[in-house]
């Protein structure tokens, strides 16, 4: 009896040791196939991110440089008027480009949600802005904006003569333009994806929010759109990561202009360290560009990090 | 306190229709059980007694007041999904006061119907978490909560216990006949469970092909089914059919059916058949609990029982009775059994059949031929 079970024990212990080698296979193997891609987004982000960091702590002009000198590049950015209004211009576009994409593209989701004919073509035109580049779209809205073949020229032409229509040469009312036309762009982007979320909500739900008495108002506020959240967020952060990329457009629309009022610190970083030899203070303000991200983005990690602990936790 | 009735009801979804001219109706307090196979139209018909589908002909009033028109939230009806429709991102408790929100019900009334509804479904320590942090009984649980959390004219149940295991079911079905007993208020509940439908309702309705083949007490379809459909749809193992022909021995009305090798064997009825079918052909229906194995000291207690012999050709043993697979000319048919007199396989069996319970249907037709005493 004991000699069977000592006997048993053999080939038990052959096939725990092949396991064990599978094991280790299984458990490397993932990590091996993602080592690449980990690797060079490690040293884009990072080691770039560094290096940047490096620069803007250095007297770095043409070409780079290791000498490090403090702070002064950051003060000398800061100092500079054309880099305030670029930073400030951040702000204002960021904050009204992605707050009012969210709410026309839900609005234009809500509307197309109520099963309105030629849903279709209503999906494509809205859809379609986002498929033009940055560039056609700011050259094309510089003309309508323009006074030789834009919106201008169509009023005169309808007879009002007197009409005057320039909003790109005015420095108070340009950022707008950047601002509607970059709202112009995404929102049907925002109001696909916002369909798609509010189509994917169960109809059932909504049926018992209408047996709970809910008018259609509640039902959007309380029932369908709280279960859209996470698409908004998204929605949210991928707007945000167009705004901070507001280059291109901002090139064909305005040029930064008249004079220095619409330029963002994309235009103002490229200027610095490709035009003018200022890699330094390009470096300080590119620094600056991801401090902007960071205070946007951390909390929102944060969050998200605290929300999955605090679900995790009532699990338990 | 709510009467429901529902008549020529019809139901299209463009050329397809769904409900042909359904009939039905509920008194004060009774509990009706719509039963029928996967998309016979139960959920359809539901939703337009609660107001989710437009009514495509036909009336429905609720307190004989027609609701055809009126919105659902306006019919005071309390309804629980077949998929519970919990709302994803609010707490239970959130669910349940949900709809005391929309109508205003102040603070502290709110609080104590909650108390109230919590304590009868056993979901207090369930009332902060999601319905993603809950599994399908609890949420089951609260889906019924939020519906009698309120005090509606009708409460309209699909299929609430489908998605749940085995004993849950069971225990959920004893809860929801307990709580209709305490409640007391008009209900239609959805099933396609026909045991559920005979332990719970008063009054059973079975639907198919978008019409209601029968609407009587659940004993009255289970002895006397209007139709072959409703006789094989209800009752699990289901009955079985036997074609055969109406004789007579004796002077005294029969059923003549086809054994094996030509041999016929010629049953007594019971009672006299009200009609006769134009060639005399019949369909005989027998439930699998009115097989025996046939003795001489059984048909002493059972006058009604018939005897042939019949070929075993499959056991399967269930603990509690013995199911076997008989033949009986080309057909096949299946008994339960006493496992102590159950039969062995490859035997020929003495089989008695209890033609007091048998049931008569008209093959050209399928319908139920009544058999009255002679
Ligand atoms: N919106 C619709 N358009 C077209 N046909 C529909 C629609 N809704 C339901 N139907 C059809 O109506 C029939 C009845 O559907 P219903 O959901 O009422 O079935 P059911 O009896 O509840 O089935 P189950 O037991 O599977 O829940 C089905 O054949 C279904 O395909
Ligand atoms: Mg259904």
């Amino acid at each position: 009896m004991r000699a069977a079970a000592t006997n048993a024990l053999v080939p038990g212990d052959a096939v725990r040791k092949r396991s064990r080698g599978r094991d280790l296979i299984a458990s490397w193997t993932p990590r091996l196939v993602i080592a690449p891609s980990a690797i060079a987004s490690f040293i884009y982000v990072f080691a770039f991110t560094l290096w940047t960091l490096y620069l803007s702590l250095s007297n770095s002009t043409l070409l780079p440089t290791y000498q490090l000198v403090g702070l002064k590049p950051y003060f000398e950015l800061w100092s500079n008027r054309r880099w305030e209004i670029a930073y400030g211009n951040l702000f204002f576009f960021s904050a009204f480009y992605v707050v009012l994409t969210l709410a026309i593209g839900l609005g234009l989701a809500i509307a197309i949600d109520q099963r309105v004919k030629g849903e279709a073509l209503w999906r494509t035109i809205f859809l379609y802005p986002l498929a033009v580049s940055f560039v056609v779209t700011g050259s094309v809205w510089n003309w309508l904006y323009g006074p030789d073949a834009g919106i201008e020229f169509f009023v005169r032409s309808l007879g009002w003569e007197n009409f005057t229509f320039r909003p790109t040469t005015n420095k108070d009312l340009a950022i707008y333009t950047i601002v509607a036309t970059g709202i112009w762009q995404a929102s049907g982007f925002a109001m696909a994806l916002f369909l798609a979320g509010l189509r994917s909500v169960d109809p059932d739900l909504i049926k018992a929010a209408q047996i709970d008495g809910a008018g259609p108002a509640r039902i959007y506020r309380k029932v369908i759109l709280p279960s859209i959240a996470p698409i908004f967020l998204a929605v949210a952060v991928v707007l945000l990561q167009f705004a901070i990329k507001t280059f291109d457009l901002v090139v064909a629309l305005t040029h930064g202009g008249p004079g220095i009022a619409t330029t963002f610190p994309a235009n103002y970083v490229y200027d610095l360290m490709f035009q003018r030899g200022q890699i330094a203070i390009g470096a300080a303000a590119a620094i600056m560009m991801l401090l902007a991200l960071a205070v946007v983005l951390l909390p929102y990690a944060l969050w998200t990090v605290w929300r999955s602990r605090r679900t995790a936790g009532a699990h338990g | 306190m709510a009467t429901l009735s529902v008549s020529r009801l019809y139901k299209r979804f463009g050329s397809v229709e769904v409900l042909k001219g359904i009939e039905l109706e509920a008194g004060t307090g009774e509990f009706i059980a719509l039963v029928g196979p996967s998309g016979c139209g139960k959920s359809t018909l539901l939703a337009m007694i609660a107001g989710l589908e437009t009514v495509s002909e036909g009336e429905i009033r609720i307190d004989g007041t027609l609701v055809n028109s009126v919105a659902p939230k306006d019919r005071d009806i309390a309804m629980v999904f077949q998929s519970y429709a919990l709302y994803p991102t609010m707490t239970a408790r959130q669910n349940i006061t949900f709809g005391m929100e929309s109508r205003r019900v102040p603070k502290a009334e709110m609080d104590a119907a909650v108390k109230r509804v919590s304590a009868l479904l056993q979901i207090e320590p369930l009332l902060n978490r999601k319905p993603g942090q809950l599994s399908g009984g609890q949420r089951q649980r609260v889906a019924m909560g939020r519906a009698l959390v309120r005090d509606p004219k009708l409460f309209l149940f699909d299929e609430p216990l489908s998605n749940l295991d085995a004993k849950l079911r069971v225990d959920m079905r004893t809860e929801i006949k307990k709580l209709h007993q305490r409640v007391g208020k008009t209900t239609i509940y959805v099933t396609h469970d026909q045991i559920e439908a005979m332990t719970l309702a008063s009054r059973i309705a079975v639907m198919h092909q978008g019409s209601i083949q029968q609407f009587d007490e659940p004993q009255v379809v289970y002895d006397r089914p209007a139709n072959m459909f409703v006789a094989g749809f209800m009752g699990s193992p289901s009955m079985n059919f036997i074609p055969g022909e109406l004789t007579k021995t004796d002077g005294a009305p029969a059923v003549t059916i086809a054994l094996e090798g030509g041999e016929t064997a010629t049953l007594s009825l019971a009672q006299m058949p009200a009609f006769r079918p134009a060639d005399g052909k019949v369909v005989l229906g027998v439930r699998p609990e009115h097989l025996f194995r046939f003795t001489e000291n059984l048909k002493a207690q059972k006058p009604a029982l018939a005897k042939l012999a019949a070929p075993v050709e499959v056991v399967e043993p269930t603990g509690a009775e013995t199911h076997a697979v008989l033949k009986i000319g080309e057909r096949e048919i299946l008994g339960r059994f006493d496992p102590d007199h159950a039969p062995r396989l490859g035997e020929l069996m003495p089989l008695g059949i209890d033609m007091s319970h048998a049931c008569l249907f008209d093959p050209s037709t399928q319908s139920f031929i009544p058999q009255a005493a002679a």
